[in-house]
């Protein structure tokens, strides 16, 4: 069997506060959509924040693409391909639409960035007429497709996802999802953190419910969706 | 319910940041003697709640009484002194000091009865620390405690400014399902004493293991009140965490 393009091992951490972590075991194939749910606080955020190099790790191991990536520098972890999308989008909210969306090929060096525009725009027609606009003039839902755009600019092989949806209308919430479904046809893996969980499960090949920082049940979706852990998980019964 | 039972009353509580209502005119009331759980997915108003009972924020719109007096507009240091005590989810004890002179600081500036001289506040920190199980490390550095410990000492600091009520916020996050357990015991063991608490929290165990009704919030609105086992069944409820899609499909799993 190959190896998966991300290998999660053992995975603990924490803050000042407590552990958050304690011991993830999660993989995610190349182009695979893998779902990540939980309840609020369980850890999806933080288990995100520690595979991108933003919050350390205190035990276990982060392998991508073969590479043990384990608190290795934010900088290092996406130029090997591993991108974040955060919670609540993070653009820079004074900079125009054009220049959000070509930060995320801040790292790159190759000529091929003009041309990754148009390949993410195809993605998010609506932004086509709004690249000279300031991010924070743009709607909600479109805030988040630009900044699922500004991942996919750094080339990721693995787009890590963290609720796109929040804050936004039921049919917004569903194009994003549909358009993380485009991206990993198109062949780059996501990871999809979302709180509208049949949503998530719908549209991923897998996925791992993450409880009090443990993984409580991980499977195929529609497995996982049938499975009365998924209540538990969020409502304790 | 007569008047007599109700201890904090809640009336259409509201509390905009921005354009944002935070909490939109949210009513329920906490009754003597009870743990009452407030629950609510991310966003829910849950803290702000707390932080407006408390005095930190002001309200928008509504009134807030205890024992029947108006909370409304007074400050955080004179809601504590009418008997509100609560603690912080990100715990910050004064770190040069011991546990016991930590505790000691609540009973020194709590309530009007419980300010006392320093001898006999030392004296109420050390029955608060016995209460909380903090006894045998009262005289270490707090920097010396571990997690669940500090969570605990958070507490006693509440409990020494001698609360009938007692917030809670969120004590059990980043505990472990033996320290949860540890930490419910010590909750139990301070509602025993005979203060009345609010619990706010996510992990359900928690609310089911000792809260006798609980509140959902959702998007600043009071969603649903009960108690907890028919709560968490609520197709609202399910909704509130799970979304639509998947409350409609597992309805009446």
């Amino acid at each position: 069997m190959t190896e998966p393009l991300l290998e999660v091992r053992g995975l603990t951490a924490g803050f000042d506060a407590g552990p958050v972590l304690f011991g993830v075991d999660l993989d995610v194939a190349a182009g695979e959509l893998v779902a990540l749910v939980g309840a609020n606080g369980a850890g999806k955020s933080t288990l995100l924040g520690v595979l991108s190099g933003l919050v350390p790790s205190s035990g276990g191991s982060v392998r991508f693409d073969g590479r043990d990536i384990t608190n290795a520098p934010p900088e290092a972890i996406v130029a090997a391909g591993l991108v974040h999308v955060p919670q609540g989008r993070r653009l820079f909210g004074g900079m125009t639409v054009e220049k959000n969306l070509l930060l995320g090929a801040h790292l790159r060096r190759d000529r091929d960035v003009r041309g990754d525009l148009q390949r993410v725009l195809s993605h998010f027609p609506a932004l086509a007429d709004k690249l000279g606009r300031e991010a924070r003039t743009l709607s909600g839902g479109e805030q988040q497709m630009v900044a699922i755009g500004r991942g996919l600019m750094g080339r990721p092989r693995l787009l890590m996802i963290d609720e796109p949806s929040l804050g936004l209308g039921p049919k917004v919430v569903e194009r994003v999802i549909d358009v993380a479904a485009e991206i990993s046809e198109d062949g780059i893996a996501v990871l999809l953190v979302e709180q509208d969980v049949a949503m998530a499960l719908d549209a991923a090949a897998r996925a791992y419910v993450l409880e009090s920082g443990r993984i409580a049940l991980s499977g195929p979706a529609d497995e996982v969706e049938r499975d009365p852990a998924v209540r538990r998980a969020y409502l304790g019964l | 319910m007569s008047a007599a039972e109700v201890l904090l009353s809640l009336r259409d509580v509201t509390r905009r940041f921005g354009g944002v209502a935070a909490l939109d005119g949210v009513s329920f009331d906490v009754r003597t003697h009870e743990i009452l759980g407030v629950i609510g997915p991310n966003g829910a108003g849950k803290t702000t709640l707390l932080n407006c009972i408390s005095g930190v924020h002001r309200l928008d719109g509504g009134e807030i009484t205890l024992d029947g007096r108006p909370l409304g507009g007074l400050p955080p240091h004179r809601v504590a002194r009418l008997g509100v005590g609560r603690t912080f989810q990100i715990v910050k004890p004064f770190g040069s000091m011991t546990v016991r002179e930590n505790a000691a600081v609540g009973a020194l500036f709590g309530s009007s009865d419980a300010r006392l001289p320093t001898r006999r506040a030392f004296a109420h920190a050390d029955e608060v620390l016995a209460l909380v199980g903090l006894a045998p490390k009262r005289q270490l550095p707090v920097a010396s405690l571990t997690v669940p410990d500090r969570k605990r000492l958070e507490v006693a600091r509440a409990l020494c400014t001698m609360p009938r009520l007692l917030l809670l916020d969120e004590v059990m996050a980043g505990l472990n399902a033996v320290e949860v357990d540890e930490a419910l015991d010590m909750v139990r063991a301070v509602h025993a004493s005979g203060v009345t608490i609010v619990l706010i929290e996510h992990v359900m165990p928690v609310i089911l293991g000792v809260c006798e009704r609980v509140v959902v919030l959702h998007l600043g609105r009071h969603l649903a009140e009960g108690r907890p086992v028919d709560v968490l069944k609520d197709p609202r409820v399910v909704e509130a965490y799970l979304g639509e899609k998947y409350a409609s499909r597992h309805r009446g799993d």
